[in-house]
């Protein structure tokens, strides 16, 4: 377009924010290089989904946020929490509010901290690794998320740390003025092992919100990542999420997602397998109601030998919700013994409904293996009639047969009360 | 009250062809019924009409239990009446596991704010299950997805065990078991006769009848009973097969749409 575009951030915008917040000068530095570049890119294009007609300008001004105690957090975030959870992170609108580090993990030197504080105690790291998975330039809506970013968490496993028990966030959008836009980067270093796990959610909103937001995963060497992820905002927010792994040789990431907003919503769920022997594994359900529109990408992109990728997603369509569900596989020149899989099935509940399942395989390498299956579906009336068949009634039986469609990816999120939570949003998608 | 049931006059079709052409059937709690027949000679229409599968219709007839109109009720209303089909290809369902599904169809007999302690059910179930010599794993394992064919018919055997109901169809529930599957299965139906219980056992080979013992046994040939007996029918059809009975009635092909038109 030779049109100019007018920008939803501006500069100087840009610059008192920074001020508000007594922010590091390169930081300033490196968002004013992005938004500037803004205007010259062109919005991302999911794979048959056009986004110039979605409503991606809610940005909202940035509002400083006061640290609060996990006990006057509001009702949502507290709702996703285990009282006494000893690592966890809270993002209330455009700022983190409430930050926990157990001295244990503090003391293998285990940073988690909003990725702002990072900016200024971990400069060098966070220079290293932010914007090196998910690039400032890849598009507009990558751009402005780089001008844009707030609150956020970083988190730094050292070499050989090996965490059990899970790390959580969550953000929490309930103000339609501020700025929405959390960035998450996540360092695992060499052989260690992290799992981490996070909900986005919304409540009382009197207007739209933008949620722009990026993860960024880097595993080095032998590093193992497991990352859980519920989105379950109101149908006032539009949800742009790129998340995207970057596998250095032997490491592995476990992406398990819940996608169940109520509002459009299009992410992009992707693993850059550039190490060999790496490993990535993508789950992700999705449940489309009202009249939604959805992207929901998974990828893959081989370059490393022997580098393994799975992806799965299972989407159930009610209503009016108009889905793509894009599986893309990559396998690059030269990544020799590569085995891409992935399959996605769609459960259609309505004729009004639309999920188009889209399996890519793009293959530039003889020695390696790839598969797809995609399927598009609605409820087997054979099943209906054998469990009705032992007395339970119609719509029992449908209950049973679309929680089992999704029940083998519930059961693979680390945290139970997420768990049981995920149960209860699926339940209310689901109209029950 | 004893258990009655009633087939009168049944005719079904499917996708509007006619299979049943009739069917007139009375069976009393305590009784044990085998239709046997050649294939494609409509046993397992009868039973899938009788359950009510979505894809038959009935056209004429009636069946009734203790008085009760089956044809007029809904499949799950058909199964807490007291019917139940142990089905030749029972379905497999993903992400289920037969645990909460039984519960499920224990608890849909039993209402809302009486259902079965979950202690309860575990025992009932286990107890069911060692009877059947079947691995305690299957309890968890997502419902008949990965289950061998005779692993699917011991389920569906424990099924009836745990449901009680009055009158069980079992639909060629011997096709595809090895001998020991075989008695294992016939245990467990000779385990659950009771005087007010009956059986209607569709089978097209005699040798599930050595392990259960029919008090009547009828033929089905082009969609009718052609000829009932007691247990020395089945005898006789081990030893002679089908063709005596054809020369008998004057049957060229015994399957459903091949018979004279008068």
């Amino acid at each position: 377009m030779t049109l100019q575009t007018i920008l939803p951030v501006q500069a100087a915008q840009i610059k008192e924010w920074a001020e508000a917040r007594g922010e590091a000068a390169w930081v300033t530095e490196h968002r004013l290089q992005a938004l500037e570049a803004a205007p010259s890119l062109e919005l991302p294009k999911p794979e048959k989904t056009k986004l110039d007609r979605w409503n991606l300008s809610a940005y909202g001004t940035f509002k400083a946020a006061e640290a609060v105690g996990q006990g006057t957090l509001p009702a949502a975030a507290k709702d996703l929490i285990d009282e006494g959870a000893h690592n966890l992170i809270v993002q209330l609108n455009s700022g983190v509010v409430h930050t926990v580090l157990s001295e244990e993990l503090s003391a293998q030197g285990v940073i988690f901290t909003d990725l702002e504080t990072a900016t200024r105690e971990h400069e060098d790291l966070v220079k290293k690794h932010f914007g090196s998975a998910v690039k400032p330039g890849e598009h507009q809506v990558s751009a402005l998320h780089y001008a844009a970013w707030n609150g956020g968490v970083f988190l730094y496993v050292p070499k050989n740390v090996e965490l059990e028990a899970p790390l959580q966030a969550v953000f929490l959008s309930d103000d339609a003025s501020a700025s929405f836009a959390p960035h998450i980067l996540i360092v695992a270093d060499t052989n260690s092992r992290v799992t981490y796990v996070d909900s986005y959610v919304s409540a009382g909103l009197a207007g739209e919100v933008l949620h722009n937001g990026v993860v960024e995963v880097i595993a080095l060497d032998g590093a193992k990542v497991q990352y859980a992820t519920v989105h379950q905002f109101g149908k006032e927010v539009t949800d742009i999420s790129f998340r995207r792994a970057l596998l250095s040789n032997d490491s592995s990431i476990e992406w398990i997602v819940g996608e169940m907003n109520d509002g459009d919503t299009a992410t992009d769920t992707a693993t850059v397998l550039n190490g060999s022997g790496t490993n990535s594994d993508a789950k992700i359900i999705a449940i489309g109601s009202g009249s939604q529109k959805l992207n929901y990408t998974t990828r893959a992109v081989h370059f490393g030998k022997s580098s393994e990728s799975d992806m799965f997603t299972r989407a159930v369509m009610r209503e009016e919700a108009q889905a793509i569900i894009n599986g893309i596989t990559k396998i690059e020149h030269g990544a020799t013994k590569a085995n891409g899989q992935q399959a996605e099935k769609v459960l259609m509940l309505s004729p009004a409904a639309r999920g188009d399942a889209n399996p890519i395989l793009l293959i530039d390498e003889d020695d390696v293996m790839a598969g797809h299956a995609a399927s598009v579906g609605k409820v087997n009336p054979e099943q209906i009639y054998y469990l009705m068949s032992r007395g339970i009634s119609k719509p029992e039986a449908e209950r049973l047969i679309i929680y089992g469609f999704l029940a083998p990816i519930i059961a693979e999120i680390p945290l139970e009360l997420l768990r049981t939570r995920l149960q209860r949003v699926v339940e209310r998608k689901l109209g029950q | 009250m004893a258990t009655k049931f009633v087939i009168e006059g049944l005719k079904a079709e499917i996708e509007g062809k006619e299979i049943l052409k009739g069917i007139d059937l009375e069976m009393k709690g305590g009784e044990i019924h085998a239709i046997m027949g050649p294939n494609g000679t409509g046993k397992s229409t009868l039973a899938s009409a009788l359950m009510g599968h979505p894809k038959y219709e009935v056209t004429a007839g009636s069946a009734t239990l203790n008085d009760e109109d089956l044809l007029d009720m809904s499949v799950d209303e058909r199964a807490l009446a007291g019917l139940f089909l142990a089905m030749q290809y029972p379905s497999e369902i993903a992400g289920v596991t037969n645990s909460d599904f039984l519960r499920s169809a224990i608890n849909a007999r039993r209402g809302e704010g009486n259902e079965i302690s979950l202690i309860k059910f575990i025992r009932q179930m286990e107890k069911s299950m060692k009877g059947l010599e079947m691995n305690p794993e299957f309890a968890h394992r997502y419902l008949n997805e990965g289950f061998s064919g005779g692993e699917k018919k011991r389920n569906e055997i424990l099924q009836m065990m745990l449901l009680d109901p009055k009158i069980v169809v079992l639909d060629e529930v011997d096709s595809g078991l090895d001998i020991d599957a075989l008695r294992i299965v016939a245990n467990g139906v000779n385990q659950m006769r009771s005087e007010d219980r009956g059986f209607l056992i569709i089978t097209h080979y005699q040798r599930l009848l050595n392990y259960i013992t029919p008090d009547f046994v009828h033929v089905m040939m082009q969609g009718r009973i052609v000829k009932s007996g007691g247990p020395e029918l089945a005898a006789r059809l081990e030893q002679d097969g089908y063709d005596w009975i054809k020369e008998e009635l004057g049957i060229t092909d015994e399957t459903v749409g091949q018979e004279q038109e008068a």
